[in-house]
């Protein structure tokens, strides 16, 4: 098949791509596959990203597959010493993935809970990111690291976490976030090959969701946005699951006349100034969708950037459509409400152009 | 045997209540009504049972993602455990946590946790406080924690700082031999992880995990040093979880059924009532009387869990702060 008008990944104006709809989860073990056989330098680290040996025969079971199985069947082509379980010792394993990629290796990192980079934070922040700088330059840090954020799945408060903020805040870092099965091969695959530490933060609402995928190899350049949809009246940002939010939004937007432009950022760190600048240009109006707490966040920072740089543009105040300054609550409906919804978009966009 | 006939009642009646409990909650969450991630330590009930047995409310313990027996030992209401599993206003934390957070600050449970060995510190911190108070005598600090645990740099640091400071400390690893799936022969380095105490200048021991008097005898040693003033002690007890990681995991993929058999004929229950019938302690009347009483318990809970309602939305904004002046809300 090849893209079409109606299902486009990569944006208006590049219908006729050959491809196919594939899930996230497919795609982005294929990906990690096709990093591997690529660059013997490629190697994974994560608990349970076989999962489970024989006790006789000391062997790999592959139980789990990795977390969501995102990493089912990789062991058995590339062996335990490529994919290479862990024990639950976070800060240990990721910092050895710096000394790794420090001394030649492309380690590639599986967090599984994206919560869970605060037990390693020290090495992600003290030595990932800061490594190459204060040595002069003298070294580089080819790392990639991926774990699973946002609500919406149960997994309660510690589970739960999108503060990719955080981690777009640290210089050194650098943080991409797809937000479709195109984007995560793309970014993927860039961020492996890449030769500073990346971390690719992946939706868990994300995972089973299908999409069209070009069938040539590419990447995505870190650091650039893309147009979901084009439109005139209102720009939405969306990145992460947020985009899908927004796409949603823009749809139940056309049904009583209003035409949103809908921005996927793709990546938080580097990001694209000039998309949003270019798109703000256009249709004079921005409602920012993030599902990371409010205070200090991506939204935050995109809002300052365009109120620096397209000001006299403007037509109204910049809008953001955030998760409250809150941990992440269990019980469904208060999870519901806690996460950004198409609805929460469409009030906003209505209050801003006056059509209440 | 030196245990009372009320605390050996308290006992069995602890130990089926975690049983039942834990297949209770994996039943209704299998019919979709929890809404979230349920991990069950069904096969643990000695571990939690023993120690819990020389506790009182003034006593503190931290639990894991695995918590529900530590939270029954320690004395929580089941209904209100399910309704909070099953997200409701009634349960232990509003609908907040859910099973990966329960926890009862009335009872001296700091909470279950959903990150590995993060409760560790926070049992050596109740602990800092009974030395601050000079009440160790009266509590003590229990870290509960798994094989996978005992990998973190965490459990470390609070066994170095417990011992520096002798603290009244019990560090009480449940190994039940995996970690999720990653068996503890390939994530642990030591072949007891009672070992690594020595490094740490506090003795460790090493315990029949399925045998609850043989934990009620270690643990009333060990919390006795520490009652005293002498300092931590780290208990290992080798276990077996009888179902998966979490609810949907499916432990054929790598246990093997002879193994899982061999754990079942060491049932710490069954090994209880064949205990103290022999002995005749107790007699098969009583025991089932226990039993009968659980099973109408559990009832009872899944019905008031059922009928609780949820909770309010509006909640969400609430107790992120103790005082705060800004708006908690989202900007939307």
């Amino acid at each position: 098949m090849t893209t079409s008008q109606a299902n486009n990944p990569l944006g208006p104006g590049y219908e006729g791509v050959a491809g196919s709809e594939m899930r996230f989860r497919d795609i982005f073990r294929d990906t990690l596959r096709a990093e591997m056989n690529r660059d013997d330098d490629v190697f994974l680290m994560g608990e349970d990203i076989s999962g489970g040996f024989d006790k006789d025969t000391k062997e790999p079971l592959d139980a789990w597959g990795g977390p969501f199985a995102a990493t089912k069947g990789l062991v058995q082509e590339f062996g335990v010493e490529r994919i290479r379980d862990t024990p639950i010792s976070e800060a240990g394993f990721v910092g050895a993935a710096v000394g790794s990629a420090l001394t030649g290796m492309r380690p590639v990192v599986d967090l599984m809970y994206f919560d869970f980079v605060t037990v390693a934070f020290d090495q992600l922040l003290s030595n990932a990111a800061k490594s190459r700088y204060m040595f002069g330059g003298q070294t580089k840090v080819p790392l990639t690291l991926f774990a699973r954020s946002g609500a919406g799945t149960g997994h309660a408060a510690q589970h739960s976490e999108s503060f990719y903020s955080m981690l777009a805040h640290i210089p050194g870092l650098k943080v991409v976030v797809p937000s479709d099965p195109y984007s995560v091969k793309g970014l993927l695959a860039a961020a492996i090959r890449d030769d500073d530490p990346v971390f690719l933060v992946n939706d868990k609402k994300l995972i089973n969701l299908t999409g069209f995928v070009p069938d040539e190899e590419y990447i995505i350049e870190l650091g650039k946005g893309r147009y979901m949809r084009r439109g005139t009246d209102v720009t939405l940002v969306g990145m992460s699951y947020t985009s899908v939010v927004c796409q949603q939004a823009a749809d139940q937007l056309a049904e009583i006349g209003i035409d949103a432009e809908v921005i996927d950022m793709m990546s938080l760190s580097p990001f694209d100034e000039d998309i949003l600048i270019e798109s703000v240009a256009k249709t004079n109006n921005v409602v920012i969708v993030d599902e990371d707490t409010p205070r200090a966040s991506m939204a935050s920072e995109f809002a300052a950037v365009i109120a620096d740089k397209a000001f006299d543009h403007l037509d109204s105040p910049v809008k953001r459509v955030t998760s409250p300054h809150s941990p992440v609550p269990y019980s469904r409906d208060l999870e519901i409400e806690f996460m950004p919804q198409p609805a929460d978009v469409v009030g906003t966009v209505k209050k801003l152009l006056g059509r209440e | 045997m030196d245990i009372s006939k009320k605390k050996l009642e308290w006992i069995y009646t602890t130990m089926y209540r975690i049983r039942r409990f834990e297949e209770t909650m994996l039943e209704q969450t299998l019919k979709g009504n929890s809404m979230g991630v349920a991990h069950t330590s069904d096969g643990q009930e000695a571990p939690p049972t023993g120690i819990c047995a020389h506790l009182t409310d003034k006593d503190w313990i931290g639990s894991t993602h695995r918590g529900h027996g530590h939270c029954i030992s320690k004395g929580l209401e089941t209904d209100k455990m399910m309704a909070e599993v099953f997200g409701k206003a009634t349960g232990q934390c509003g609908g907040k946590g859910g099973s990966m957070h329960i926890s009862d600050f009335s009872k001296g449970m700091l909470g279950a946790n959903g990150i590995v060995g993060a409760s560790i510190p926070l049992a050596v911190g109740a602990a800092l406080t009974a030395k601050l108070k000079g009440i160790e005598n009266e509590s003590v600090g229990v870290s509960f924690f798994g094989d996978g645990a005992s990998s973190q740099g965490v459990l470390h640091e609070s066994m170095n700082l417990a011992s520096v400071w002798k603290l009244p400390v019990i560090f009480a690893c449940e190994n039940n031999g995996y970690a999720e799936a990653t068996p503890s022969w390939y994530a642990v380095s030591a072949e007891d992880i009672a070992s690594r105490a020595e490094g740490y200048g506090m003795p460790g021991v090493v315990v029949d995990g399925m045998d609850v008097f043989a934990v009620y005898d270690a643990a009333g040693e060990a919390i006795a040093r520490a009652r005293a003033g002498e300092g931590p002690t780290l208990i290992e007890m080798k276990t077996y979880r009888y179902h998966g990681h979490f609810h949907a995991d499916d432990t054929s993929k790598y246990r093997k059924p002879e193994e899982e058999e061999y754990y079942k004929k060491l049932d710490s229950i069954k090994h209880f009532e064949r205990t103290v019938t022999k002995q005749k302690l107790m007699t098969e009347k009583k025991l089932k009387s226990i039993r009968d009483a659980i099973e109408q318990e559990m009832l009872d809970a899944v019905e008031f869990a059922l009928n609780s309602p949820m909770p309010d939305v509006s909640t969400v904004y609430d107790d992120v702060y103790v005082n705060y002046s800004n708006p908690i809300a989202g900007l939307r």
